[in-house]
């Protein structure tokens, strides 16, 4: 799916994936061998989950396709919205924890990305309003983030991440330290978001029920340093909902996964 | 104790008003023990009043002497408020410019180190003999300041969370950029509390640099009154500057405080109220 003749409103590079890995390591200074070598491409417009046990340096690939370090060795290829004057910021990044500034009321903290980057008054405010809207949160735009629960921190970090209509979102384990409640309805969301603004998602997680019902792809990868052991289709019918959460198909999905990602338990692995 | 846990909504609220009348009436309660005391082994032993005055003694010098004493809390105030800036400054400037260049954290930290653990009474003499007086009574005001408040905002430039510090590189900010919005806010109740240690230290030293000057014969502060009265015998007028030199650090210590609080409630744990 995502035939790219089939998104004609991206004009310029479409054919090339939006993340491309090749042969990337990362080697801490420390001499732990976190990631790789590792290949990896993702199409425009997919969702796809990496998925792995804690420590597997999922969050270090993360944080390399945001070039927030350098890989050891290979390429890291992120490709630049084609044709698009806004200055807007390519990539989006959501933290495990919220990560809001305490001393901002939520719309400077949403108002971020864009006052880095010199973006009108004017022009932001509509933007900031048109976030949070889409995350639900029109009605706080005034509040202080202590005064936020878990989950609508998280709302406001994800309309952050929204403000800048970055191409490509990146999350590492948004969700992870949330009531199961509130998982889902924000994991609802992101999928009803994902549909509707059609954005390159990279979800990294250690949920293998999360990654199942998110995603169009779920990787798992091995324990460190980091490999890909095994790479899943999910081609459920969409839009996904709370019955593709309790259908066979997802349980059969989620058995499959599970085993891939506990390989030492089995003699005869699924895939 | 049993019975508390079962006490009803009103009656733990009007507990909790008593515990707060309590807590400003106790004190106030212990001072007018204290004095009533005083006064009374005063009055008891006949204690005459250049070994001992009377509380009343105090009192009735404060307000027969307001002229001289008011006159010179007002030149300890200015120079402990110049002390104070000068340190305030002086402090987060350092930090900053430590922030940026790690070279010269290391190459300048252990004087600020030294500068602080050097007893100012020691300094204050020489200062005198280098500095004009009032310059050399602010010099030392501002040395004993100045290190709580560099290491406080030191600690706070550093303790910027990592991932929020993750963002701004995402978004490509400057670093005067990353300084203004992400260190400088994030630092803040660090600084604010530097801030807060900073003020009453700039009283000691305006006093201590006071009274090393005072004893080379010059001057007009509270110190020096007290210095003064001491060798004139005059007791009750040494008994009275102190008051006001006290009054003056709580009142100081309580206008930081209280800005601190304002300026914090909004966001920072330390500012909110427990029910948060």
């Amino acid at each position: 799916m995502a035939d790219p003749a089939s998104v004609p409103d991206i004009s310029a590079n479409q054919a090339g994936p939006a993340v491309s890995l090749r042969g990337v390591t990362k080697v801490y200074d420390s001499g732990v061998a976190a990631l790789g070598p590792l290949d990896l491409d993702v199409r425009r417009g997919e969702f796809v989950s990496l998925l792995g046990p804690s420590g597997c340096g999922k969050s270090t690939a993360l944080r390399l396709i945001a070039g927030l370090n350098a890989p050891t060795t290979g390429a890291v290829t992120v490709s630049r919205r084609g044709g698009e004057t806004a200055p807007g910021h390519s990539i989006g990044f959501v933290f495990q924890e919220p990560t809001l500034m305490p001393w901002a009321s939520v719309r400077d903290n949403v108002r971020l990305p864009l006052k880095l980057g010199r973006m009108p008054t004017v022009e932001a405010d509509a933007r900031i309003a048109s976030a949070l809207a889409q995350v639900g949160l029109a009605d706080f735009a005034d509040a202080f983030p202590r005064e936020l629960s878990g989950g609508m921190k998280m709302r406001v970090s994800l309309a952050r991440a929204l403000v800048t209509d970055p191409d490509i979102l990146l999350m590492d384990e948004p969700f992870a330290a949330l009531d199961e409640i509130t998982r889902f309805r924000l994991n609802n969301d992101l999928l009803t978001l994902w549909r509707d603004l059609r954005k390159t998602i990279i979800f990294v997680t250690h949920s293998v029920f999360e990654s199942v019902y998110l995603s169009q792809r779920v990787i798992v990868m091995t324990a460190r340093p980091g490999r890909i052991a095994a790479e899943f289709r999910i081609d459920a019918t969409e839009p996904r909902g709370e019955e593709f959460r309790t259908s066979a198909e997802y349980a059969g999905y989620c058995r499959s996964v599970s085993h891939a990602l506990t390989p030492q338990h089995r003699e005869q692995p699924v895939r | 104790m049993s019975a508390l846990r079962t006490l009803p909504i009103s009656s733990r609220k009007a507990d909790e008003r008593f515990a707060r009348v309590m807590r400003l009436l106790a004190p106030v309660a212990v001072m007018a023990a204290s004095t009533a005391i005083w006064s009374l082994i005063v009055r008891l032993n006949n204690i005459p009043p250049y070994v001992l005055p009377g509380p009343e003694a105090v009192f009735t010098t404060l307000i027969d002497d307001r002229q001289i004493l008011f006159g010179s809390l007002l030149v300890t105030l200015r120079t402990t408020l110049e002390g104070f800036f000068a340190a305030a400054a002086g402090g987060i400037v350092l930090a900053l410019l430590f922030n940026q260049s790690k070279w010269l954290e290391v190459s300048l930290f252990p004087y600020a180190v030294i500068l602080q653990v050097t007893p100012v009474i020691a300094i204050a003499p020489l200062l005198l003999i280098y500095l004009p007086q009032q310059t050399a009574v602010i010099v030392c005001a501002w040395i004993v300041g100045f290190f709580p408040v560099l290491s406080n905002t030191t600690l706070g430039l550093n303790s910027v969370d990592r991932n929020l510090a993750g963002l701004f590189q995402l978004y490509g900010a400057s670093k005067l950029q990353t300084l203004r919005y992400l260190k400088l806010p994030a630092a803040l109740p660090f600084i604010l509390g530097g801030l807060r240690i900073a003020g009453g230290l700039s009283l000691i030293g305006a006093v201590v640099a006071e009274i090393a000057a005072g004893s080379a014969g010059a001057g007009s502060g509270l110190a020096y009154r007290i210095a003064e009265s001491g060798y004139r015998l005059n007791i009750p007028r040494m008994f009275a500057a102190l008051l006001l030199l006290s009054v003056a650090g709580i009142v100081i210590y309580g206008l930081l405080a209280l800005a601190s609080h304002l300026i914090l409630r909004r966001w920072h744990e330390s500012a909110l109220g427990k029910e948060n």
